[in-house]
This record gives structure tokens, sequence and C-alpha cells, in this order.
């Protein structure tokens, strides 16, 4: 039932907005379906996914379990916050350039949680990355991509480089293949002999791997 | 079509998919951002009983709230629906019986989604609750308890290849174990969620989060009784699925019907407590399997019997029971083989196909039953693969044609990455390398209701902007669906990638794609793109040529420009379609794959028949705690022979997606349900999937055998590179610290006590021998 609302006004993405709220809308409702915002998903309504991230005051929150009365004067940034006008975020650009977006749908929340990293840590470790990343659950890529992505954004390394930071390798000898010379080349298609981000689907062609061989991506 | 590697201009780049700047910004629209005017929010009533007979539904007290529109239940929609025709045994709502706990039993349409679940709670279900059967030893022990009418047997599937008992008795060792792959769920991040509105002329279109909207535009026509011509199926772009959005669900019969019921658009958004019960995941298979080999470690005969939990309906089911043997007669060669599978119903939430469908259980067990023989006779791990790879251009005994097979060079792929030969003996106790290989279908050659129609097809529409448009239903479900035709359009059409545009998976502007299951995707959606793109190349040929008054065979185009060979002369894409319209006519043309004949003359024998199979090999590094028996998996190398990585940075996203997914359920994940059929943590905390700090580092290493038929010689990624990381995690731990774990998931409270009773047997080992 609709019970009384009250007007809560509040800056999202820089813009003044005051919906009319319920005392149980969350700040995910708010933005959804009182403000169309729809870029911050619902993937459990209860804290477990992180897709519903957005930075409340420069701090990650999950909106399914903020109310929105509580946001009140408060500076509210969304996914769609992150691009600067037409010019994306160096987030997007190197989710983008690293292929870490499968499905997507829970990448706006990844994105503003590496956002809120690199605001408060711009070359944080791959440690400080994956612990930053640790309540946003991805079922598509394996975090490997986005884990570099993160990289990439914050001028550590190029698209393709990411294994080479890991920092987290306990004993294991660097892997080298006869046809790719290790993990500093990956023989024709190396990805790094590329410029930093490559033209959106430009054709390189040839890329990457050869006939009856093995090109090997290691992040 | 040849095995040499195509020069190609765009194809084996790593490009960026088509659609990732949408879903970067946020602007991509899934289905539960949609909103139209007049929105209703609908809710389904599920059922708390396992099994039970629905005596009556009162719904008065709900119909007498403020904002409640409409409400329906079972008996006002009660055509059967299965998604494979033999096996229909599913209905929107429940009719006359409950099989699960959480089965939909009635909707209700209102204004806003809290009354209509406020609704929920004031309708009144009159139960007589029946008695329950949760396990396939209880479904068999108690035949006159029956699920269905026509009894708890699902499927059996008893074939075999071969002298099986004669290879067994042959052999030097046979290993004789029994194994348990207990059931996990997909766990996409977006729930299902459908959007359903009728318009004036009485056109119904439904927004589904579906990776089948041919299937769906099916079964909604035939459940609602309205032509199919009357039903459009959109689907918007789609959170993740994995084989847990293959199925119809409830909800989008019951948004359908309830917006034929009141006119208006209805929404219907499962809650993540829905999504568990909707299921349709990993079967738990309980499985023994007899392996015999030769001294030299080469199998003599494989004899499997496996017993299948398939849930309460269908589903998928009868295609599961013949995939759990049907696909394991590779990338090793079986003398002999015999499987006897039976898939049981149970009243638990159905089972069906989850990522690597019917085959990762099995494969599990193979694999570490292989490595036992190999402890057993001395020979390395990876050293028994290779000598029973079953090679190239060859039928296996179960009459499934493999083409091309790059298992070899996978194996050699993880043995180099790995260090495995300077590593595998020496690391010290606690930690261990293990091996595990797999193989997995480029697509079912046949489709699931028997037709003589294309599997997928596209339109391609070319104008004077230089614009290329391509038409194509099949889905993107994150893995690039929506990105294949660009690349596969630019490389044949000679223009640049980003200058084609692709409509997708809507019923009234998309030719027919049967769905994003079994690795169909890319290979055939791939080959009718190239059909179409060659088609339209002519035409531009044809123009060009007839303008410099060559032949055709005279000119080459890539990226934007075409290029007299044997001059100077070139043209811009835009400039060859201006000429080709101005010769031709308005420029279209359509490609399509078609239904090949393959597989086995018995029956059965063309269920995991594939056009071409993927191959892979895993090797695995792990940790092992002894005091707590916490696994560490630091690391896995994957090898796969995808044919060709037509994109290879969506070839590693594929690898690293499923090794991560096996990694999951190796460790943490099940499906699990208390006595009464309850899921016993239906929520992404309880289930608990891998984040960012549980995940090992995942490397990928791509390999291509170039297959004769595929598009440029590509097969599958998406499934085949989930097999091998389970059974390689397990080998691994035997190498670490001497437990052989044949149950999943490997939590530290099995491995303790596998380790008890190792130490009980042998108090003075410390580590593997």
């Amino acid at each position: 039932m609709p019970g009384p609302r009250e007007v809560v006004p509040f800056t999202v993405n820089g813009d003044a907005v005051a919906p009319a709220v319920s005392p149980h809308t969350t700040l995910l409702e708010a933005l959804r379906e009182d403000l169309s915002l729809t870029g911050s998903k619902q993937g459990c309504d209860k804290g477990d996914c992180g897709a519903c991230t957005v930075l409340l005051d420069g701090v990650p929150v999950l909106a399914c379990l903020t109310l929105a009365v509580e946001v009140r004067g408060r500076r509210v940034t969304t996914i769609e916050g992150l691009a600067k006008g037409p010019k994306l975020d160096p987030i997007q650009e190197a989710f983008d350039a690293c292929g870490a977006l499968q499905c997507g749908f829970c990448q706006s929340g990844m994105m503003v949680s590496a956002r809120a990293l690199l605001d408060r840590n711009p070359r944080p470790s791959r440690r400080e990355i994956e612990e930053a990343l640790s309540g946003n659950l991805c079922r598509c890529t394996g975090y490997t991509k986005i884990l570099e992505a993160v990289q990439v954004a914050s001028g550590q390394c190029r698209p393709g480089e990411g294994a080479l930071l890991t920092g987290l390798d306990p004993g294991a000898p660097p892997p080298s293949l006869a046809s790719g010379g290790g993990e500093g080349s990956q023989g024709p298609g190396d990805p790094r002999e590329e410029p930093l981000f490559p033209a959106r689907a430009g054709g390189r062609g040839e890329g990457g791997t050869r006939a009856g061989g093995v090109a090997e991506s290691d992040r | 079509m040849s095995r040499e590697r195509a020069k190609t201009a765009v194809i084996g780049g790593r490009h960026r998919k088509a659609d990732s700047v949408l879903k970067a910004t946020g602007q991509a629209l899934y289905t539960d951002d949609l909103k139209l005017p007049r929105m209703l929010h609908a809710k389904l009533l599920r059922s708390p009983h396992a099994h039970a007979r629905i005596l009556g539904i009162d719904f008065s007290a709900a119909r007498a709230m403020p904002g409640v529109v409409a409400t329906l239940e079972g008996r006002e929609i009660p055509g059967r629906y299965g998604i494979i025709p033999w096996t229909e045994d599913e209905t929107a709502l429940a009719v006359e019986k409950v099989r699960h706990v959480g089965e939909a039993v009635a909707a209700i349409a209102a204004r806003d989604e809290l009354t209509a679940d406020e609704a929920l709670a004031a309708v009144r279900v009159d139960y007589e609750p029946l008695p329950v059967l949760l396990s396939p030893e209880e479904a068999a022990a108690h035949s006159e308890i029956r699920i269905h009418e026509r009894g708890n047997v699902s499927k059996r599937v008893d074939l075999a290849f071969g002298e099986v008992e004669d290879g067994l008795s042959r052999a030097e060792n046979v290993v004789d174990e029994s194994f348990f792959y207990a059931g996990s769920t997909h766990a996409p991040i977006e729930p299902h969620c459908a959007l359903a509105r009728v318009d004036g002329a009485g056109q119904l279109t439904v927004w589904s989060a579906t990776q089948i909207p041919h299937y769906l535009h099916r079964f909604l026509a035939r459940v609602l009784g309205l032509p199919e011509k009357k039903i459009r199926v959109i689907q918007p772009f789609l959170g993740g699925a994995f084989g847990g959005k293959s199925d119809p669900f409830a909800l989008e019969f019951c948004a359908a019907a309830l917006a034929l019921k009141t006119g208006r658009p209805v929404k219907l958004l499962y809650t993540r407590e829905e999504v568990f019960y909707a299921h349709r995941g990993r079967h738990p298979m309980k499985m023994r399997y007899r392996l015999g080999t030769d001294r030299e470690g080469r199998i003599t005969a494989v004899d499997a019997k496996i017993d299948i939990d398939g849930g309460a309906y269908s589903s998928y089911g009868l295609v599961t029971a013949y995939y759990s043997g049907q696909l394991l007669t590779g990338p090793y060669r079986f003398p002999a083989y015999r499987f006897d599978a039976t898939r049981w119903f149970t009243n638990k939430p159905p089972c069906g196909p989850k990522r690597g469908h019917g085959s990762v259980q099995p494969r599990f067990a193979f694999e570490v039953a292989l490595d036992m023989a190999a402890e057993k006779l001395g020979i390395d791990p990876i050293e028994i693969r290779r000598r029973n790879f079953i090679g190239e251009e060859v039928t296996t005994i179960n009459g499934q044609k493999i083409t091309s097979n790059g298992f070899l060079a996978c194996l050699e792929a993880v043995e180099r990455a790995s260090g495995w030969r300077e590593r595998y003996a020496s690391l010290p106790p606690g930690r261990g390398l293990g091996v595990a290989g797999g193989m997995y279908i480029s697509g079912t050659a046949y489709p699931i209701y028997p037709n003589e129609m294309p599997q997928t097809g596209v339109q391609v529409k070319l104008d004077r902007s230089g614009k290329v448009t391509v038409f194509s239903g099949a889905s993107d479900i994150g893995q690039g669906a929506s990105s294949v035709p660009a690349l596969i359009l630019a490389e044949e059409l000679g223009c640049a990638p980003e200058d084609v545009t692709a409509v997708v998976s809507d019923t009234d502007l998309t030719p027919v794609d049967l769905g994003a299951y079994s690795s169909r995707v890319t290979y055939m959606l791939g080959l009718a793109c190239i059909e179409a793109g060659r088609r339209l190349r002519a035409r531009l040929d044809d123009a060009v040529a007839a303008k410099w008054g060559i032949e055709p065979s005279g000119i080459r185009a890539a990226l934007g420009t075409y290029h007299e060979l044997d001059g100077d002369r070139t043209l811009s894409f835009t400039e060859a379609v201006r000429l080709a319209e101005a010769k031709f006519g308005t420029l279209g043309a359509t490609g399509s794959y078609r239904t090949q004949k393959l597989g086995g003359d018995y029956r059965g024998g063309t269920i995991g028949a594939s056009p071409a199979y993927s191959f892979g090999a895993h090797v695995a590094e792990v940790t092992v705690d002894e005091e707590t028996g916490v696994i560490h998996v630091e690391r896995i190398w994957i090898a796969h022979d995808c044919g060709r990585a037509l994109n290879p940075c969506l070839v590693e996203g594929q690898m690293e997606g499923s090794a991560y997914m096996g990694f999951g359920e190796a460790l943490f994940e099940e499906q699990d349900y208390d006595g009464r059929g309850l899921h016993r943590g239906p929520s992404l905390l309880d289930y608990r999937i891998p984040t960012t700090l549980d995940t090992p580092r995942l490397t990928s290493l791509v390999v291509e055998s170039i297959d004769p038929n595929g598009p440029y010689g590509a097969k599958e990624a998406g499934e085949g590179p989930l097999h091998p990381s389970i059974p390689a995690i397990s080998n691994a731990v035997w190498r670490a610290c001497g437990v052989r774990l044949t149950e999943l998931p490997f939590t530290p409270a099995r491995v303790l006590r596998l380790l008890r009773e190792r130490r009980a047997s042998s108090p003075h080992r410390t580590s593997a021998s």
C-alpha cells in the first residue's frame, strides 16, 4: 500500500532531485522507479550481490539496503554519473578495452566500486583491487579481465598485461610456451603491441593465435 | 572447407564488443528496466509443500483488497508444455497437484509489487499433503507414490558399444569407483523477468530475460491459444543465463495471461529466492565407473552406471540422460563402452541444463578414475591422457564424428605453462598439480523439435549510407552473440566492424534462431553470416568490376576499401555499395545454417551428435591445509581448442568464466534441500558463489585446430572449458595430500574426514606417494 510520502531532496550525478518516497522506499527503488536511473541493478534486493552499488558522498553503499530518506541532502553517484558527458570514465573505458563486460548486469556496481577504490587509492595493488571488489559478485567473467581492467584504469598496465602485475604468484614459475616465449610476449598477436586503447572494434586481424599453435593470455 | 588458416583482416583480432559501451554506461536496458504506461505488477504464490494435491483456491479476500486487479490459477491456463516435445509435463501454474516446494500455484496482478505481495498472503489454498520423495533411492523404492502418472522414472538410457565385459576382463587394471556430483545452480546476477503487453489489435508482445525466444514464442502460442503470428517475443539485454533461462517459465505465461485478462501491461520479476526455486541447474548424479586399462594405460573398456536426480519435471532431462553417457567418448579412444543412466523424478525443483549440460558430472568421475589408473600403473597423468588420444577425423565408438581435435596441443600447453615436468613430482607436501581433459559439442546437429528448417538465419540489409544492418535472432547472453555478425560481415564485405549494426532477438524483426544453448551460436550463426556476406559481396564485386572494367576476381576488399589487385585503383566501401545499389536495386541477402545428418544409427544416436567438438585440458595447482581441511586453488591453466578464435578476447572470457564456474562447483556450491524439500539457503549469501578473493588466478591458453567445417575454423568455447576444472582440482588435491575427492563439493569437512581415514589406514604417510 502506498503510505504517506515524503519529499526527499538530494543530488544524483550532480542534478538536484526531490522524489516523493515512502518511508520504506529504498534508494535503489527511488533511483530506478522514481528517477528512471535504471543503470543500478537489482540482483538480490538484500545486500548480497553488489549490483546496486552507488556512491554516497563518494563512499560505495548498497542502494538496496539504503533507505531513500537517508540520503536527504547528500550526494549520490550512480553508473550514469561516471562518464563526464560523452567522455567515458577511465574505468568504463578499461572495462570495455579489456573485455571485462560480458552480460554487463553486475558491472554497474562493479565499476562504481572500482571508481571509489581509485579515488582513495590511485595505484592499488592486485590484492587491494580484489578486496575492494569482493562485495560485487560477477557470474560471467571469473573476474580475470575485471581485475586487469582496474589495473589498466589506474595506469599500471595495458590491456592484456594484467598478469605481469599480480604479485599473487606463490612459487609457480612463469609459464613459457614455445610459440610465445613466456609471459612477456605472445607472438604475432601480442595485444601489448597495440596502442593503449585500440580503436573500437578496429580490424587488426591475425591476432592472438596461430594455426595449430597456442596463444597465451595470462591474466 | 580446408584446414588452412584463412588470412583475415578482421577475424582473429582482439575486438571490443558491439554493445559494451551501452553496458559500461548503464544505458543497456534489461527486462526489468522497461516500464510501460498503466503497467501492473504481478507476483506468484508458491507452494509450501513438496508434494500435495490442491483441493481448492480461494481468492475472495485477495480480490477484495484495494489495488488488486486480477487473479490467475492453473486451470485457467492448463496447456502443457515442456522444452522436449516427448516430455511435455509442465503447466504455467500447478493444476491439481504441486510436485516441489516453490512451484507456482496462483498469480495476482496489482497496481504495484507491494500490493501484489500483500494480496498473495490473503489467498487461501487448500492442500492435501502427499508423501514426499527427495532422492532417486526413495523414488525407486516407492513406485506406489507416483510423482507423475507415468511413474518416477523420467528417462532411462542403457547403451552398449563393443565388448565391455571382455574389455574389462582383459584389462591389466580395473578402477572401480563410485562418485557423487552435488547439484548446483546457475545464479545469474539478473533474476528472471518478463513484461507482457496486448495492443488494441490483439497483438501480444512479451519481453523476457530468456535465452530461447523462439521456443518461448511457440509455447506462448500453445498455452495461450493464440496464433504464433499474433505474438512477438523480444529478448532485451540479458544479465547472465548459463542455461538457467533456457526453459519457458511460469512468469512469462502468467504475465501474458494477466495482460490478456486485464488489457494492461504486466511485469513479473522473480525475487532471488524464486530464482533458486526456478532452478533447472546441474543434476546431482551418483555414478559408478569401471575403467579397464592395459599395462601401458590404454583404455580397454568403460562401464558406467548413473543415477540422476531430476527434480519434479522433465525440462531437458531426456537429453541429460543421454548426455551423461554420450559425451564421454572423447578425447580418449574407448574400445568398449556401456552406460546405464536413469533420470528420476523427485519432489524438488527441476534440474536442467547448466553450462556443460549433462556431461560435467561424468567427466569429473571419469577423469578422476583415469588418474587413479595412472597412479596404479605408475604412469604420468598427462602421459596416460596422451596415450589414449582418439585422434582427428575419427568416429567415436558411439558414432560421433570428430573432425578437428587439438587435445594433444592442449595437453602440451598446460604441461609447459604449469611447469609440470619440473614440478609435478617435486612440490612439497600440501601442494599439488592435477590435470584433466574434456570435450564438448559445438551445437547439437538436430533441432529440439523435429523439422527441416534452418537452425538459424540472418538477414543483411545494405544501403547507400554505407551502413550494414544485420537482423539476427541469436540470443546474446553475455557471450557476445550480438558482436559475432559484425566481425564476420566486416570480413566478408570488406567493411569495418563498426559499419555493421545488429538488430537482435525480436521475433517480429529477426529470423528464427533456436537459442543460446548447447554452444551452438558462434558455429551456426557464424556460418549463416558467412553465407549472407558472400552473397552480398558477389554483388559488390560485380558492380565494382563493371566500373573498373575488370573481372570480379581482380578485387580485394578489407576494412572499408576496395582495391584493384593488379593496379592501384581504390574505392571506399560506401562507393562500392552505391555502385551495387545502382546496378542491382535494393541490396539485401539472407544466410542460414541447416541441419546436417550426423550421429550413430541407433535409438538416441543423434543425441550428442554435433558438427564439431571442442577439446580442452586444465592443470590446477592447489594447496591443502591439513589442519583445517581448506583447499586453496592457486591457479588453473586452461587450454582450450576452440578451432579458431574469431575474437580471442571473448574466447578467453569464456574460458575464464567457465573455469571459475567449475571451481565454484568444486569447492563451494550446492543446491541442497532439507527433509521437507526446502532449499537450505536460497540467497546469494548462503549459496556461496566465488568472489574476487576466492577465485584462483586463471590463465587462458587458446589452441586453434582450425576445424574443417566451422566458420573460419571455429568451434565452441563457452561450455567445454568448464569440464576439466573440477577433476583437475580433485586430482591436484590427491597430489597435495593423498586423498581422493570423489564427492562434491570439496568442503573442509569432507577433506578432513578423508585425511583422518587416510591417517588411520596408513599412519606414517605424510603426503602422496
